[in-house]
């Protein structure tokens, strides 16, 4: 059973269709990605989910409710969390504070009581601090918690992102390019950490440039060109697919790789 | 044991405002000292919304001057001064909470632009109804008397230093609540949209009503730092919610480094001793005023703390470095 | 009815004021994303030069370039001494810098002139000319000609000339522009010396009108923007339409409920339309630009 169902989801800007009747559905335990060429509409299409930007067509259910039009706050409380493309962490807060933000949603206390700095208050902040810290550990950033976000690396600020969106509780992670300016060994490392983010049972969606590692680790994976659909299945599937690789090599490009091939 | 940020945010404050008292040679200065606690206060309201949130209000003299209000009007109709000065907060904290709803879903140029008429519409009640605030010339205060308070807890001080003990005592208060709302739940949500409002309402932060709840604090520091200056002062005039004394506010809050409430400290104090010791500074205050916004903004956005900080921490890695290199060679 | 004529004669000549104000403030908003909030100090430094020219003996045809050009001088040096050297500082910053910039030059004009209050005779004499029983001010006919003048000039300049394109093209798209060979500092370095020599053109023809003084350049800016929210930002026809609503609301209100609260008129439009309609009458909100 999916948890994720994303039906004909569209939005223009100004006169181009940025987005036009996308669907797909994901389950949980499972990575399912989103690939195609840039300006395909991938990261626009992760804005639509996440309630950033307002669709002008189509609907996004999560375990059968609809929550279209909602707003990314609500999103977020429904279970949904993400990274962004381009970085978005508070670079004036550490790294533990930075993701200490990912609890705020389990954290009960009111302004009043931070206000007077009341015991139920500080010790919620306890918790999620030691929260944080685990999910720093966890992705590889244990060393760097009281560090300033500023001076991170990219690498790292992606990672912290992941650490943040993971300390949610989320049942639906989001990761927009996890592995973008990363080495080998990071990519490796990432791998390995959106596969156990998986394998603990939540619906991961990823979008991401490196082909192999969408191909290792994805169970479905959805093509994207121009803002509509083009293919959509196993990674074996898309890997074949002739529509695939023209988008991404364009028709004359398709042809000498059927050529080499044969 | 490490001391948590409230309690070395009381230590500090609380011995400033010791010191203050122990070195002050005459009343004079005693008022001085008084003006920057109360302003202190109401800049470390502007710390929780432009240095927290990372909104700026230009109608903030406007709360300020309804907590003044408040506590110069309300006696009148028989009604405590302790209790006109909460009527006077809650007062300002219902006002920024009808107003900021709205607005605050919006870019953050419109909070600036509302507040600014907001001050403006305030000021103007002030001045033309004067059959209830004598208008320009302002009003006497009366009703409260720090030093009979005092009194009744068997301290006896000179009225000036009463007041000064007094607003010392709210204004770290102030600091301490501000340092430990930075520390809790709301704190961190507020920093978070400081840098990026969409990744925090990805983390389930309802920015709008962050925002919201973060002006109406503000407001209700200004109202209960304009209800101790009309007490202290025991007048007021509408020039308290005047335009120019909402920029003040938020010079003070820029030029200290609005992310702190030293900062806040700092640029108070600097803002309220420099037009008493220097006449200039009084003459050409406008364009005083104004080169250290734009300054400030230019060359050290973060405040006059936090470049002094960080100028400090550079020197001693500097130090440090040159220490281990003459081992070296 | 006369009396409601005369209150909609005083309302149209302040709304073309506001209009400008508000024009201005939409040309740089347009170019550099930046809400000016000193835009009301361009007006006002038109209005005092040429107060201090034009009793200084200079005739009012030479005063008035005179001062338009120094509005025009002091929103180049706006731009290249305050906004540009601030690079991609973030919203809150550039609220501060203009609010101080026009703190900064409130303080200089009280310098450089005085703290009076300050007029000068029309540029068509005083004798108020009678139509259908209400009067109106030949300086009032200036004021609305002026406007619509300006109006019309900045239409021809944005669709019709390289320099004006080069705003536009900046104004969508700031980075395309630059890769497509526009000169995109010229452009707000334009944006911003047309836009004060704008204000300041409305401060010269206001004043005999509406007088001035060193410290009014706020007021003016607040119904300036009250004008441009009203009109919604970002477009021409709305701060046009804007500013005369702007200015018939504000004269109603003087007329029929209180003079005292005339200026409490615009902050009212702007709380109405925060809460009713955000995107104004035509156009966008004001966004932030990411």
């Amino acid at each position: 059973m999916s948890l994720l169902e994303v039906s004909g989801l569209g939005i223009s800007f100004g006169g181009l269709r940025a987005v036009d009747g996308v669907g797909f559905t994901a389950r949980p335990g499972e990575v399912t990605s989103i690939i195609g060429p840039n300006g395909a509409g991938k990261t626009t299409l992760f804005n639509l989910v996440s309630g950033v930007y307002i669709a002008d067509a189509g609907a996004v259910r999560i375990a059968g409710r609809e929550v279209t039009g909602l707003p990314p706050h609500r999103l977020a409380r429904a279970g949904m969390a993400r990274t962004f493309q381009n970085l978005r962490v508070f670079p004036q807060m550490t790294a533990l504070e930075n993701v200490m933000t990912g609890c705020h949603m389990a954290e009960r206390a009111g302004l009043l009581a931070g206000l007077f700095g009341l015991p139920g208050s500080r010790a919620e902040t306890a918790r999620s601090r030691e929260a944080a810290a685990a999910a720093l550990t966890r992705t590889g950033l244990g060393a760097l918690a009281g560090r300033e976000a500023a001076a991170l690396s990219y690498g790292q600020l992606k990672r912290l992102e992941i650490a943040r969106a993971l300390v949610t509780g989320c049942s639906i992670l989001l990761l927009d390019e996890p592995a973008a300016g990363c080495n080998a060994v990071e990519t490796r490392e990432i791998d390995d950490l959106i596969h156990a983010i998986a394998g603990e049972g939540r619906t991961v969606v990823l979008i991401e440039h490196d082909m192999r590692l969408v191909m290792r680790i994805s169970a479905r994976i959805l093509v994207l060109d121009q803002g509509r659909r083009i293919a959509e299945g196993a990674p074996e599937e898309i890997r074949e697919n002739p529509r695939v690789i023209e988008a991404y090599l364009g028709a004359h490009g398709a042809a000498e790789a059927r050529a080499a091939h044969a | 044991m490490t001391l948590g940020p409230g309690t070395r945010t009381f230590l500090v404050f609380a011995a400033l405002v010791v010191l203050g008292a122990l070195v002050f040679p005459s009343s004079f200065f005693y008022r001085v000292g008084t003006l920057v606690w109360i302003n202190t206060l109401a800049v470390t309201g502007m710390v929780v919304l432009l240095g927290y949130v990372g909104l700026v209000s230009l109608g903030h003299a406007g709360f300020f001057a309804i907590g003044a209000y408040a506590t110069a009007l309300l006696p009148q109709y028989g009604v405590p001064s302790g209790l006109a000065m909460l009527a006077g907060a809650a007062g300002a904290a219902l006002l920024a909470a009808l107003i900021g709803r709205p607005i605050l879903k919006l870019s953050g140029y419109y909070l600036a632009i509302a507040t600014l008429g907001l001050g403006m519409l305030i000021w103007m009640v002030l001045s033309k109804e004067a059959w209830l605030t004598g208008g320009p010339d302002g009003m006497t205060v009366t009703g409260f008397s720090a030093r009979n308070l005092l009194k009744s807890v068997g301290i006896t001080l000179k009225t000036a230093e009463a007041w000064y003990w007094l607003c010392g005592a709210v204004a770290t208060l102030g600091a301490v609540l501000a340092v430990n709302l930075g520390q809790s739940s709301a704190g961190r949500a507020f920093r978070a949209i400081h840098d990026s409002d969409v990744a925090a309402a990805s983390l389930g932060v309802d920015v709008a009503r962050a925002k919201s709840a973060a002006f109406v604090i503000s407001a209700v520091y200004a109202a209960v730092a304009g209800a101790l200056l009309a007490l202290a002062n025991g007048y007021i005039t509408p020039d308290a919610g005047g335009f120019m004394h909402s920029v003040e506010l938020v010079t003070m809050a820029v030029l200290g480094g609005a992310a702190s409430v030293y900062g806040a400290l700092v640029g108070a104090l600097i803002l309220t001793a420099l037009p008493q010791v220097l006449t200039v500074f009084a003459e050409y205050e406008h364009m005083v005023l104004g080169a250290i916004m734009v300054g400030t903004m230019i060359a050290m956005r973060r405040g006059l703390v936090p470049a002094l900080a960080g100028l400090l921490a550079r020197r001693r890695a500097a130090r440090r470095a040159g220490r281990l290199a003459r081992r070296v060679s | 009815m006369a009396e409601l004529l005369q209150f909609l004669v005083s309302g149209v000549t302040v709304g073309a004021i506001y209009a400008a104000v508000a024009l201005g403030f939409t040309l740089i908003y347009n170019a550099t994303g930046v809400v000016n909030f000193a835009q009301g100090e361009f007006v006002v430094i038109g209005g005092l030069t040429a107060a201090a020219l034009i009793g200084a003996g200079v005739p009012p045809l030479i005063a008035a370039p005179l001062a338009v050009l120094a509005g025009l001088v002091v929103g180049l040096l706006l731009y290249r001494l305050a906004i540009r050297p601030a690079g991609q500082a973030p919203l809150v910053s550039l609220i501060i810098i203009t609010i101080g910039a026009s703190i900064f030059l409130r303080g200089a004009m009280q310098m450089v002139f005085d703290k009076q209050i300050h007029r000068y005779d029309g540029f068509s004499g005083e004798a108020p000319i009678g139509f259908l029983g209400a009067t109106i001010l030949p300086q009032s006919l200036w004021i609305i000609g002026g406007s619509l003048v300006v109006f019309a000039f900045l239409a021809w300049f944005m669709g019709h000339t390289r320099a004006g394109r080069g705003i536009r093209a900046t104004a969508s798209n700031r980075l395309a522009a630059a890769l497509v060979g526009i000169n995109t500092r010229a452009a707000m370095n334009l944006s911003f010396a047309l836009s004060a020599a704008i204000g300041a053109l409305a401060g010269v023809l206001a004043t005999p009108v509406t007088f001035t003084s060193y410290d009014v350049g706020v007021l003016v800016a607040l119904k300036g923007f009250s004008a441009t929210m009203l009109g919604g930002v970002g477009s021409a026809q709305g701060a046009l339409a804007g500013g005369l609503l702007i200015g018939l609301i504000e004269a109603l209100t003087a007329g029929y409920v209180s003079s005292d609260y005339k200026d409490a008129a615009a902050f009212v439009v702007i709380l109405a339309v925060l809460f009713l309609r955000p995107q104004g009458l035509f156009g966008a909100r004001m966004t932030e630009r990411v």
